[in-house]
């Protein structure tokens, strides 16, 4: 089905976003699309908040001394930092934003199959969220954002149970999401949409809600025990009483490892997505990027213990799961094989969500790598605490998830509002992105292969540290910048852009077959599919924003 | 899930019901008998006997049409044995060194 | 999945009020339901299976002083509790089964008897954990696990510390269970409110299966702490 030039139409149609209008339209509303859209503010607020913190702590970081917060305020800080961006930020970011406005659309369904069930979902994801609020407001937390027994529930004297239990409601909001999906992804295609022609978005999606659903629940239940154990003197982890503090780590990690695939999975079908479309090709090897999607998500679930290599666990279940960690490699890098030979021989387009794929593909793939030199148990005992780690797991969340949120964010955004973000800016903020975010972060590669510790505030015992300390406050702020301007422009664009067209890419899938914005119920007709996705060789090249579209 | 109905399910469900009370029963009077280290096994395969039952009947997942169900249940069984199993692969082997 | 003709909402609409307009029929509606009721109990089951695991780990390692623990709960209580829950499921599949034939004097009666046996456990345990109380085993300040004998070595004495991780885990498994009871019951006082406005037919009866579901997973987990925790050594 070939794309048409849009009719200039004199009357705005009606879509989801003018349906209603006042604030309870939106604060009671079941519409998914509207619900990503209460998601993509709630996120974007608590994105800049952990951002805050990761400035302070960067600005401590400029010279040696401690001299900016005293040390329980800087450990107040990377907890802080760390519980906000994974729990408030990255774990809801693409699934609760794109994949609640996109499944939806792309598997040609009404709604999604519990909608009140989605609207009370961002209700706990909110409450959870003020509560986290209130707990920094008031004094915070400092164990990090792994509150590790016995600290936390012995001996830290912070709001341990305030900050447990807004992560908890959290969780269950993450839960619902993924539950949500699951049912509907099953039982709501569209007649024709078989498993195999499904968008590999809706597979990374349907993959990322089995975490969701199976891991969640173990941390809910280990914050339960912390809380318990701080509140009731209900000693699990207490080693006075014979309990193990690594049995919490075991508990934590089970979930914690495989929350780190709940955020890569989305933002790898999103980059999927964005790679087919401009090299106007298939995906090369369809069925090895659905299916590594799901061994993804399963082989996460038997890694965790690589977390806790020099906790004082045996050495022997180390080296099983030293080895399970190698194997979870393989299906990442399996899809990075067919993102790379999608690309040969396409019709590269460089607009803004391309130039994020192409970051992410480079930068995922380095985080990745440096995966496996933590694996190695040998390597791993030299760099654990180090900045080795928090460069690589920055390099795969922030140069992975996160660029591939905004590239997602900026190829959809046609859909979701309707206008066209202004693509000369959108290039150089991402190329503003990529450079502030190696300068970032590359320099802790190497202080952490040179012995610097994380979570230190003072590092003046190696003060010959802080030129590359100095390099990543620097390339912060300039990432810093580059995070803004998608803040500015798309808000212009809302009220001054160009409208879009139903299609303005000329990407494949159902969800660009209906109007941008798209009405309250997706589609006019129920579709039927009779085509196999991403059916580039059908569609014409992506127009330029010159198209005339009428206002 | 809707009716596989029989003529009489109600039959069914009286003697799993008688089933799964003979089980309790049998469960509370071996405990009291030394059979360790057997106790636990027979504790839990019944336990586990009872389970099965309710869930195959009670909740209808004998009869349901779809794979799908046993699947779900599948999947929760095997990481819940996942989190057990390699959780005691460290436990197991502390000591050994 | 539906076929694919496309389903005109207003023809639905008639036959069944209750259908949801984002669906496309009947039958979609009810799969989904079950569905996401099973899905959610999967979750159930990785909740409680972290307390498990807890458990799992500190019985082997601390055998003897677990038997000691275990040994000084009532399992003749508990086992009452068992067999008030096994119960409870019978009553429940049967209120889903008159639910189905239209019969609902039996359903409304069924779930009232459902309610009154989760009340009955609830009560019971409400018992077992005064006794705990009056014992002092319950872990905290006052916690007192003295000079009780090991089951089957009354030479030795178990171990307090670790028996406090016992009772720990006791409350904090069976409370956790407790409160999916209280839960249990709020939905099915909400399922007789609305047998009792006949809200029930042949043709929809979605919440009172799916609340059963929901019913019959908390009874599983009993299942399997009855033995777990009130039967580790029980022999003299």
């Amino acid at each position: 089905m070939s794309m048409e030039i849009a009719i200039p139409q004199p009357v705005e149609r009606e879509n989801y976003l003018n349906k209603e209008y006042g604030v309870w339209s939106w604060l009671l509303t079941t519409d998914h699309k509207r619900i990503a859209l209460l998601y993509l503010i709630s996120i974007t607020f608590f994105f800049f908040i952990g951002g805050f913190f990761a400035l302070l702590i960067r600005l401590e970081l400029l010279t040696p001394a401690g001299d900016l917060v005293q040390a329980d305020t800087y450990n107040k800080l990377f907890t802080m930092h760390g519980m906000v961006m994974v729990f408030f930020f990255l774990i809801p970011s693409i699934p609760a934003v794109l994949g609640n406005f996109l499944v939806p659309m792309m598997i040609g369904a009404k709604d999604l199959a519990f909608p009140r069930i989605n609207l009370l979902s961002w209700y706990l994801y909110i409450i959870g969220g003020v509560m986290m609020l209130h707990c920094m407001l008031t004094g915070g937390v400092d164990t990090g954002w792994t509150f590790y027994a016995p600290f936390s529930t012995n001996y830290s004297n912070t709001k341990i149970v305030e900050a447990g239990l807004a992560i908890f409601v959290a969780g269950f909001s993450s839960i619902l999401t993924g539950l949500n999906f699951v049912v509907t992804i099953h039982r709501m295609r569209a007649p024709g949409l078989t498993w195999s022609r499904l968008p590999l978005f809706i597979w990374a999606h349907y993959a990322t809600s089995i975490i969701q659903l199976l891991g969640t629940p173990v941390i809910a239940v280990t914050i339960v025990l912390v809380a318990c154990e701080r509140a009731l003197h209900l000693g699990i982890f207490d080693p006075r009483l014979g309990g193990d503090p690594l049995l919490f780590q075991h508990l934590f990690w089970f979930y914690s490892h495989p929350a780190v695939y709940i955020m890569i999975l989305p933002s790898m079908g999103v980059v999927t997505e964005i790679i087919a479309c401009f090299s106007r090709k298939r995906i090369f090897g369809y069925s090895f990027v659905a299916f590594s999607s799901i061994a993804i998500a399963v082989f996460g679930f038997l890694v965790w213990a690589h977390h806790m290599f020099v906790a004082g666990m045996s050495v022997y279940a180390a080296l099983v799961f030293s080895l399970l960690s190698y194997a979870v490699a393989v299906p990442s890098a399996i899809k990075v094989f067919n993102w790379t030979a999608t690309l040969y021989k396409g019709s590269i387009h460089y607009d803004a969500p391309m130039l994020y794929a192409f970051g992410f593909l480079g930068l995922f793939t380095m985080g990745g790598l440096t995966g496996l030199f933590l694996a190695a148990l040998g390597i791993d005992v030299h760099v654990t605490d180090t900045y080795f780690v928090v460069a690589h797991f920055h390099y795969i969340m922030v140069g992975g998830a996160v660029m591939g949120y905004l590239g997602g964010m900026h190829f959809w955004w046609p859909k979701i509002s309707g206008r066209l973000y202004p693509e000369g800016w959108a290039r150089l903020a991402a190329l503003i992105v990529f450079i502030g975010f190696n300068l970032t972060f590359f320099p802790q590669f190497l202080l952490g292969y040179m012995g610097m510790p994380r979570r230190y505030y003072d590092y003046s015992h190696m003060p010959e540290f802080q030129v590359l300390n100095v390099l990543s406050t620097a390339g912060a702020t300039v990432l810093g910048v580059g995070y803004l301007l998608p803040m500015v422009y798309f808000l212009w664009s809302m009220r001054y852009g160009k409208p879009a067209s139903d299609n303005p890419w000329n990407a494949a899938g159902l969800e660009w077959k209906t109007a941008s914005p798209p009405p309250t119920f997706n589609f006019d007709e129920e579709p039927v599919v009779t085509w196999e996705a991403y059916n580039y060789e059908e569609l014409d090249a992506p127009h330029s924003e010159e198209v005339p579209v009428a206002r | 899930m809707s009716g596989h109905s029989t003529s009489s399910p109600l039959k069914t469900y009286f003697v799993i019901w008688a089933a799964l009370l003979a089980g309790t029963y049998v469960t509370y009077k071996v405990a009291f008998i030394d059979l360790h280290p057997f106790n636990a096994a027979i504790a839990l395969t019944i336990a586990s006997i009872k389970a099965t039952l309710v869930a195959l009947y009670f909740m209808h997942i004998k009869g349901a049409s779809e794979k799908l169900t046993k699947m779900v249940v599948i999947s929760a069984l095997f990481f819940l044995l996942l989190l057990l199993g390699l959780t005691m692969t460290d436990y197991a082997t502390r000591l050994w060194s | 999945m539906p076929d694919s003709t496309v389903v005109s909402l207003q023809h639905e609409e008639q036959h069944c009020p209750e259908l949801l307009h984002h669906f496309a029929d009947p039958q979609q509606q009810r799969d989904a339901s079950s569905l996401g009721m099973w899905v959610f109990l999967a979750t159930e089951v990785m909740f409680f299976g972290g307390l498990f695991c807890a458990y799992l780990i500190y019985r082997l390692k601390f055998f003897a002083d677990f038997g000691a623990a275990s040994k000084s709960i009532d399992a003749t209580l508990g086992a009452t509790n068992t067999a008030v829950l096994i119960c409870s499921s019978l009553t429940v599949v049967v209120a889903v089964w008159a639910a189905q034939t239209a019969r609902r004097t039996l359903l409304i009666g069924m779930l009232a008897v459902t309610m009154l046996l989760g009340f009955v456990f609830l009560g019971i345990k409400a018992v077992e954990y005064k006794d705990k109380f009056e014992e002092h085993h319950v872990p905290g300040a006052s916690f007192s696990f003295d000079r009780v004998p090991i089951p089957g070595h009354p030479d030795q004495y178990a171990n307090p510390q670790h028996a406090q991780l016992f009772f720990s885990l006791y409350f904090v498994m069976t409370g956790l269970h407790a409160l999916h009871m209280v839960v249990g019951l709020g939905i099915f006082s909400w399922l007789l409110y609305a047998a009792r406005k006949g809200r029930f037919t042949p043709e929809w009866h979605t919440p009172v299966e799916i609340g059963g579901l929901y019913w019959h997973f908390v009874d599983i987990i009993w299942i399997y702490l009855f033995p777990l925790l009130y039967l580790i050594d029980r022999h003299p």
